[in-house]
């Protein structure tokens, strides 16, 4: 048995560093916005077609489409915000989270409608090489999603604190009516925000495709984690994201090695629901 | 239950005249369909309770929903108890389950997206050990033994079952009439408007939203067991599935949260428009929560107490606004 868990956990690191790309998005959504969007999932999802049909029909590798795909999200996300959440929530926090949950709900369903239930997968033949990491056999896919995916932390970081537009972001989600006064324009930059936290998606999207599959429902799982990992690490903390994400991808290895692969997916939630419950303000988040 | 302008008397008039109307309809099509609205209706009365009246927003109603109707399917399915007990067993259920995650949630002060978030970790944690578990009968769900009668709580009329439906959700409403009028109610609203006011006026905030979580708990779990005798199967999709949560918030929201007829004209007014959809494109599965999600999104943008509160500015009796129906 002991002789399972280093790979069991190796390759719980390996899905955990995407669990935190795609809640990297989520945090830095909620740190500014004070939203939860449950559209995240949905959007993952989207990005997966996107990806998958650029490979299908015009050959496009997964990685080569990141820069396309990413430009894409991020208008979309900056749209999102500004065209819709923003003017028809009139401000209210859970109008916005009910507004997330409509955006969902059109998009997973018409996924179904157009593109039906059929799992998806790309068939990228160096995927599936295996790397030997200590021992352990590693499909390459998923170590190029984990060295990309932890690339991307201390950059996302270094954009917040050493451009004038991530200043801006901490601005306005320290402050916003100051932030407004000293001519920052506050729609703008939560469209921004929005749009980077769906870039992230795109990204993760990118990453994921070569070793997963999609379905319209692809995103539903990958929604509930992501909210596990944000809690867990600090609702708008990064690093704590990271940390979090990489902590659950262990757990769910773990728990489906020795409670069975069904199960495996109950150690996050009730991690989840310990964290909500006896620290909701995560590993590294403030206190409230 | 009162009610302040002639527009809401319109609203209600046509509520009521529709679920008169179904039992001459000429297409057993119309009583089919409008059973299944009053089951949704009785799970949207439960988020009221405590979304409504107590600005609790659950994304998770289907904890309550499911327990109840595993709770009533495991007692007669695996101990071979009558319907009955079960119908009770599976209130009870439904109340305990939700007095367990107001009791947890509440402890910790958690609320607004936090309580949504927690909900709905519950209502997935229970769908998916639903699903596991031999006990609960894992991926292929519970089915009641066939065995018509009252005394089984099996009905095949369809007229009788649909009767029954309407006199528990008229139950369910006048019992939610009285908590709004209540004392209780009282308190649960002012938790609503202010939690910090509310507890420094002496009112015991975690006590009530507790007992909120309880009763809209037993309304979710009667819904749960409802759905059970009527289609005898159940399994962790269809009674745990996030699509229960989502359409027992989504009918209150449109039809006016935290009034009595609000949950009620909302869940039949999207399921007509869900069924008026499925005739026209007949081949769309999940068309209907499109078109719902977009009602959603207008109501939210310029229905705001959704369309009671609508109805409340067309003909007001007194210009005083006071509560909606």
């Amino acid at each position: 048995m002991s002789s399972l868990i280093l790979p069991a956990v190796l390759s719980g690191l390996m899905m955990g560093a995407v669990y935190a790309l795609v809640a990297l998005g989520l945090t830095l959504i909620y740190g500014v916005l004070h939203i939860i969007n449950f559209a995240h999932g949905s959007l993952l999802m989207l990005a997966l077609y996107a990806v998958y049909f650029l490979h299908y029909h015009l050959g496009v590798d997964p990685y080569l489409a990141i820069p396309i795909v990413l430009p894409v999200f991020f208008a979309l996300g900056y749209a999102l915000q500004r065209g819709l959440i923003a003017p028809m929530s009139s401000g209210s926090e859970q109008n916005v989270l009910l507004i997330t949950l409509a955006i969902s709900m059109i998009v997973d369903n018409l996924a179904l409608y157009f593109w039906t239930s059929n799992t998806r997968t790309a068939d990228i033949a160096y995927a599936y090489d295996t790397v030997e990491i200590l021992g352990a056999y590693l499909p390459l896919g998923r170590v190029i999603a984990f060295v990309a995916a932890l690339a991307v932390a201390p950059l996302l970081w270094a954009f917040m604190a050493y451009t004038r537009t991530g200043s801006a972001i901490r601005a306005v989600a320290i402050e916003k009516r100051g932030a407004e006064l000293v001519g920052i324009d506050v729609n703008h930059t939560y469209a921004i925000c929005f749009g980077i936290g769906t870039a992230c998606v795109a990204l993760a999207a990118c990453l994921l495709l070569p070793t997963f599959y999609v379905t319209p429902q692809v995103g539903y799982t990958f929604v509930l984690v992501a909210f596990t990992t944000v809690v867990l690490g600090g609702m708008g903390s990064l690093v704590g994201a990271l940390i979090a994400g990489l902590l659950l991808g262990v757990i769910e290895s773990l728990c489906g090695l020795f409670l069975g692969e069904s199960l495996g997916q109950i150690g996050i939630f009730l991690a989840f629901i310990l964290i909500l419950l006896f620290k909701p303000s995560g590993l590294l988040g403030r206190a409230r | 239950m009162r009610l302040n302008s002639v527009g809401q008397i319109a609203l209600v008039a046509a509520a009521i005249a529709y679920l008169l109307g179904v039992y001459f309809a000429s297409s057993p099509v119309w009583m089919g369909f409008t059973i299944n609205a009053l089951i949704v209706a009785v799970i949207a009365l439960s988020w009221n309770i405590t979304g409504g009246f107590g600005g609790l927003s659950s994304f998770g109603h289907a904890a309550m929903y499911g327990t109840g109707a595993y709770a009533s399917a495991i007692l007669q399915v695996k101990f071979g108890l009558n319907a009955w007990i079960g119908f009770g067993a599976g209130i009870l259920a439904g109340a305990a389950m939700g007095a367990f995650i107001g009791a947890l949630a509440f402890r910790y002060g958690l609320r607004g997206s936090y309580f949504a978030l927690v909900t709905l970790a519950f209502a997935e944690v229970l769908r998916i050990c639903a699903s596991s578990f031999e006990f609960t009968g894992g991926g292929s769900g519970l089915q009641l033994t066939l065995a018509p009668g009252i005394g089984n709580l099996q009905i095949n009329d369809r007229t009788v079952v649909y009767t029954a439906l309407l006199i528990v959700v008229a139950a369910v409403m006048a019992l939610t009439a009285l908590i709004k009028f209540s004392r209780f109610g009282a308190y649960l609203i002012a938790v609503r408007e202010n939690e910090d006011a509310a507890r420094a006026l002496g009112i015991d905030t975690y006590k009530i939203k507790v007992q909120a979580m309880a009763i809209s708990g037993a309304f979710g779990g009667l819904a749960g067991v409802l759905y059970l005798q009527l289609w005898l199967f159940i399994d962790s999709t269809v009674v745990y599935g996030s699509a229960v949560s989502v359409e027992a918030l989504i009918g209150p929201i449109i039809g006016g949260a935290g009034t009595v007829w609000g949950p009620l004209l909302g869940t039949l007014g999207l399921h007509l428009l869900g069924e008026g959809a499925k005739h026209l494109l007949p081949n769309a599965p999940g068309l209907n929560f499109v078109l719902y999600a977009i009602v959603l999104i207008c109501a939210l943008r310029f229905l705001p107490q959704g369309l009671v509160g609508l109805a409340g500015r067309v003909g007001p009796f007194k210009k005083k606004e006071n509560d909606n129906a």
